[in-house]
């Protein structure tokens, strides 16, 4: 290659020129035979196992099947009927569990929606009403406004209103209960445990690997066990959602608490701090700021959990939305599907707000602490009076306690009418592209992963493992890809890997060259990423409702939820990828002479390749723990198998299932985290 | 006639890569010597061939009471790893630190933890301020970790921060001060408990050269009201040679020389402390002692003014030449070089104009006329450290 024409730079290496010479997937010649040979038996495969009558190259005999799934379904059935700790059974520990919980839950609900009262049934008799909607109207905009300014606490005002307006207030109200009692004890679990692995290494060692695994394990997956344990209902929903939004607590914590500057440590030593000195008094107020971005994760993945889990009985927004679906209620759904929208902005800004907060000045702690107590608690105070009066005219006047039902407005017809319009008028057009995808992408896709032998498949998984990551990584790879292949689970794998296989692809084909636009150009960056953020903030459940009401249920309609779901990392570290080049090689770059495009070509996008491929390793896992939600939307593949364990309260099933997703994911970004390492190491950059 | 030794390390070795200790230990079977001679002869390439790093290899070093002791070397030198080992924030591989004559490698934690709440203060290089705390509560920090109620330690804390200038800023977070008046936060916290030991890890590296200069003034301010035992780092020789006592030279990990200012300047132990001391300007460094003549010169009749037989004055011995210059070099006659009252030499212009000059320097020797021995150096004394 030549970056240089010969009078631009006659002499000396040139450092953007050194490192890309080589820029090249190592042994291409090797995978294109691979691939043919993959080819060839994926079209005659078939044929040629009938031929020599070896059935069992394409279809893994039952007899030889592992019998996990009983057996994890066996050991549930001990732990909730046999299993006893000697002081009291298992059962009697769940319960114990769900009592805690349920506990401060009620609490909640009670004082933002049910109204606290005494008895049960019809005995019952109110002792308070909740909070008037006014009041949790007057919290949420007082908050902002601690946190930032008037603007946020208009924003989190205004949605919230429109929770009140459109109907929406009581489910809402549910909803928010189920993430304020998650998100504490998500927030505290998560710290615990984060500082447990980061002061023992041991302690760390075994945690790592689950926390692995519960990333990729897909969320339906461990609903089962659960349903299993606690049944159907809110306390369920509350364990799930918790279990669910640890792990990236723990996570922060421990790099967190890894990031305090070794300089602030050695001064806790230096003045003889005990470990507890250490820890409460140094390492944990250093790294608050770092904390609270672990926080806004836990809040928002706490949403985003409780919205799926109202399938074991959350409630709130989430039933909603899932209630209509199935009632095929559009206009309802689309509603219910923009509050949760409308909530999941709100909720992120707040604790984003939070998070980036800056800590008052000298003065502002000096003026304060000579006020008195109400001027220095002006919005607690005043939140409190607001409660206090709206809850007393509330008891006469009862649009003051809840939001008047003739007043709210709905929007179902119009989105139903809107919906309907769009099929009408536009059915031929989505058919179109629908069925043109179908054909020239997803179909011949499908058939070729459907079409390779297991074994040339568990081959192939653990060749590539050893080739990118040596011998340790192919071992890995295979074994994974044989526990699938041994649970009876091929089949319905690949079509997970085919589904999440060609949703990557479209969503990198969309994705990485915005995220090489937006870094290019700071008025499409502010654009792409004002987009892919509010993207992000949505829980997973909001996306399939546009794409079912516009092409209906089936791998195309999961197709294009996963994409929009999947599609942000992808946009985000190309455009990071490319951001962080050193200014210099550009700058070498363009002294030789090159144009924009050769710039981009032959030095930005090999050089943002690591960056890229680590998007590529979020996608897929982001695509992954998607594929399992849009099995509500008729996809038949490993998602579909834990929906069904779910229905079904099917324990080793889901198990199962999850598990192989899991091993799904775990070969996918080992590789790929191997082969971006090896990319790293040919362009010389440090790890 | 020495104070007593502070805080001593004996063979100090650190040693990063796996198995360190073995590798040491494997040795010690091996050659059958004695702990220091056995190390000393690990070369680096033996160390490196092991798959190792060698950031601190068989360091010696004895700061005695009331001195200001300077460990310098250039980054990667291992000067930050061996105060480490010193103050037993790293682990040594191997050798022994002794502070106040006790084991300090050997301590429990609990001790360890008495030791350094009572009798050590740290000045960190990026100043290691908690940012949640105001200046206040950080300086009186060190005294909340000992269980200090908290009037008493705020007094305390008041104290410390009119001392290093910081008065009236106590309610203000870290962030809203200068980098200057960080580190004086800094200063002031490492005092408030009235260490016996002070390390001071390149306190000023991080601040701009003018601040640098005002704040080692402050430092030789406060070290002269308080008379601590002081344990510095840098990797400006320029600083080291304005505070130190003595200074501690460090090359990949060893220390090659540890000497006086003046001694360093007059007998450097290698090339590579020589190429440091070539562009340090003399007359900060040399004393009387060290350019005089030790005969008693008088003036000559061919240079014509005074009489001869007199002289212009009388200087100490232990003066700078930069301080003395001026007086010797407006007079026409030698001066007297008096120590402890007796004539021990004398002065000229020419002397301290060579000086000035830097006429005669490094590798040769600086005194030019005199063949007799006139220093009251020992020929060397210093040699390479640990060699015995």
């Amino acid at each position: 290659m030549s970056l240089a024409n010969p009078d631009s730079s006659p002499a000396g290496p040139n450092p953007a020129r050194v490192n890309l010479t080589r820029f090249n997937p190592m042994g291409a010649p090797l995978w294109l035979a691979l691939f043919a040979v993959t080819w060839v038996f994926s079209s005659y495969g078939r044929e040629f196992s009938r031929a020599i009558d070896a059935r069992w190259l394409m279809k893994y005999p039952a007899g030889w099947r592992l019998p996990f799934k009983r057996d994890i379904s066996d050991a549930m059935k001990w732990l909730v009927e046999d299993a006893t700790f000697g002081l009291f059974t298992f059962k009697e520990f769940t319960r114990g569990i769900a009592w805690l919980i349920e506990l401060p839950y009620d609490f909640v609900r009670a004082a933002v929606i049910d109204g606290f009262t005494i008895g049960v049934g019809s005995e019952a008799s109110q002792i308070a009403p909740s909070l008037s909607w006014i009041a949790i109207i007057a919290v949420v905009v007082a908050i902002g406004r601690v946190a930032k300014d008037w603007r946020l606490a208009a924003l989190v005002g205004g949605c919230f209103l429109y929770l009140a307006v459109f109907g929406q207030w009581d489910s809402a109200m549910v909803t928010l209960a189920s993430v304020l009692i998650s998100v504490p004890i998500g927030v505290a679990g998560g710290l615990l445990l984060g500082i447990g692995a980061y002061r023992w290494p041991t302690f760390d060692r075994v945690l790592r690997p689950i926390l692995d695994l519960m990333q990729t394990v897909p969320v339906f997956a461990y609903l089962v066990p659960i349903l299993f344990l606690f049944g159907f209902g809110p306390v369920s929903a509350l364990v799930a959602t918790i279990i669910y939004a640890m792990p990236p607590m723990v996570r922060v914590t421990t790099l967190a608490l890894r990031g305090v500057p070794t300089e602030i440590r050695e001064f806790g030593s230096m003045v003889g701090c005990t470990r507890r000195q250490m820890m409460w008094k140094i390492l944990v107020p250093s790294a608050a700021p770092s904390l609270m971005v672990g926080v806004n994760q836990v809040i928002m993945l706490s949403l985003n959990m409780v919205i799926i889990a109202s399938m074991i009985g959350a409630g709130g927004l989430g039933f909603e939305v899932l209630s209509s679906l199935r009632r095929l209620d559009i206009g309802a759904g689309l509603e219910a599907g923009i509050a949760i929208v409308v909530m999941a902005i709100a909720l992120d800004r707040l604790s984003q707000a939070f998070a980036v907060r800056p800590t008052p000045t000298h003065d502002e702690i000096e003026s304060l602490q000579q006020a008195g107590l109400i001027k220095r608690h002006p919005w607690g105070t005043t939140v409190l009076a607001v409660a206090l009066v709206t809850g007393l005219v509330g008891l006469m006047l009862p649009a003051v306690q809840s939001y008047p039902a003739s007043l709210t407005l709905t929007t179902g017809p119009f989105w139903a009418d809107l919906v309907a319009f769009i099929n009408v008028n536009f059915f031929d057009q989505f058919e179109a592209a629908k069925t043109f995808m179908l054909t020239w992408l997803l179909l011949p896709v499908k058939r070729f992963l459907l079409g390779i032998p297991w074994p040339w498949g568990i081959a192939i998984v653990a060749l590539a493992g050893w080739k990118f990551g040596g011998w340790r990584l192919g071992l890995l790879a295979g074994g994974l890809a044989l526990f699938i292949a041994a649970n009876g689970l091929w089949d319905k794998a690949m079509v997970t890997l085919y589904l999440c296989g060609v949703s990557v692809l479209i969503a990198s084909l969309i994705g990485i060259p915005l995220g090489v636009l937006s870094a290019e150009n700071e008025r499409a960056n502010r654009i792409v990423s004002a987009v892919i953020d509010t993207l992000q903030t949505l829980p997973s459940f909001v996306y399939l409702i546009p794409v079912v009401m516009l092409f209906r249920v089936g791998d195309f309609s999961a197709m294009i939820a996963v994409v929009l779901y999947a599609l942000a990392p992808a946009v985000r570290y190309a455009a990071h990828g490319i951001r962080g080049i050193e200014p210099q090689l550009i700058e070498a770059g363009i002294v030789s002479g090159c144009t924009r495009w050769q710039l981009l070509r032959k030095i930005k996008l090999p050089l943002a390749l690591p960056e890229i491929l680590l998007g590529l390793n979020q996608t897929i896992m982001l695509a992954l723990s998607m594929l399992v939600i849009t099995a509500l939307v008729g996809t038949r593949d490993l998602g579909q198998e834990v929906y069904i364990a779910l229905t079904k309260a099917d324990s080793g099933r889901g198990i199962i299932a999850g598990l192989s997703v899991a091993a799904i994911a775990i070969i996918l970004d080992r590789i790929l985290a191997a082969s971006a390492r090896n990319a790293r190491a040919r362009l010389g950059l440090a790890e | 006639m020495d104070k007593p030794v502070k805080l001593a390390c004996r063979s100090v070795w650190k040693l990063y890569g796996p198995n360190a200790e073995d590798f040491l230990g494997v040795k010690n079977v091996m050659t059958q010597k004695s702990h220091s001679e056995r190390h000393l002869e690990l070369t680096g390439e033996q160390i490196r061939a092991a798959g190792l790093i060698g950031a601190v290899r068989a360091a010696n070093v004895e700061i005695r009471e009331g001195e200001i002791f300077v460990i310098m070397g250039l980054s990667g030198s291992g000067k930050s790893t061996l105060v480490r080992c010193l103050s037993r924030l790293i682990e040594p591989t191997a050798g022994e630190v002794l502070f106040e004559g006790r084991d300090l490698l050997s301590m429990p934690e609990r001790e360890l933890i008495e030791v350094r709440r009572r009798k050590m203060g740290m000045v960190f290089q990026q100043f290691a301020l908690l940012p949640h705390l105001t200046v206040l509560q950080n300086v009186a920090f060190p005294l909340e970790v000992q269980g200090a109620g908290r009037a008493e330690r705020e007094a305390r804390a008041r104290e410390v921060i009119e001392l290093v200038g910081l008065k009236g800023r106590e309610s203000y977070f870290p962030r809203e001060l200068s980098g200057g008046q960080q580190q004086r936060v800094g200063i002031a916290r490492s005092l408030a408990v009235e260490p016996d030991l002070w390390f001071l890890d390149e306190p000023f590296s991080a601040l701009d050269p003018l601040i640098r200069r005002e704040m080692q003034d402050e430092f030789l301010r406060l070290q002269s009201m308080l008379h601590k035992t002081i344990v510095f780092i840098t990797h400006d020789f320029d600083e080291a040679i304005r505070l130190a006592d003595r200074i501690a030279i460090m090359q990949d990990g060893e220390i090659i020389q540890t000497a006086t200012p003046e001694e360093l300047v007059l007998h450097p132990a290698t090339d590579y402390v020589a190429e440091f001391t070539r562009h340090i300007p003399r007359a900060k460094i040399l004393t009387a002692r060290s350019v005089m003549a030790p005969s008693v010169m008088t003036a000559t009749k061919d240079r014509g003014g005074p009489a001869p037989g007199t002289y212009a004055g009388d200087v100490q011995a232990s003066d700078r030449i930069e301080a003395i210059a001026e007086r010797i070099e407006a007079a026409d006659a030698p001066f007297r070089v008096l120590e402890e009252g007796e004539v021990v030499g004398s002065i000229d212009r020419q002397a301290v104009i060579d000086v000035l000059v830097g006429r005669g320097l490094v590798g040769r020797d600086p005194v030019r006329r005199d063949p007799v021995e006139r220093d009251p150096v020992e020929p060397d004394p210093l040699g390479r450290e640990g060699a015995g």
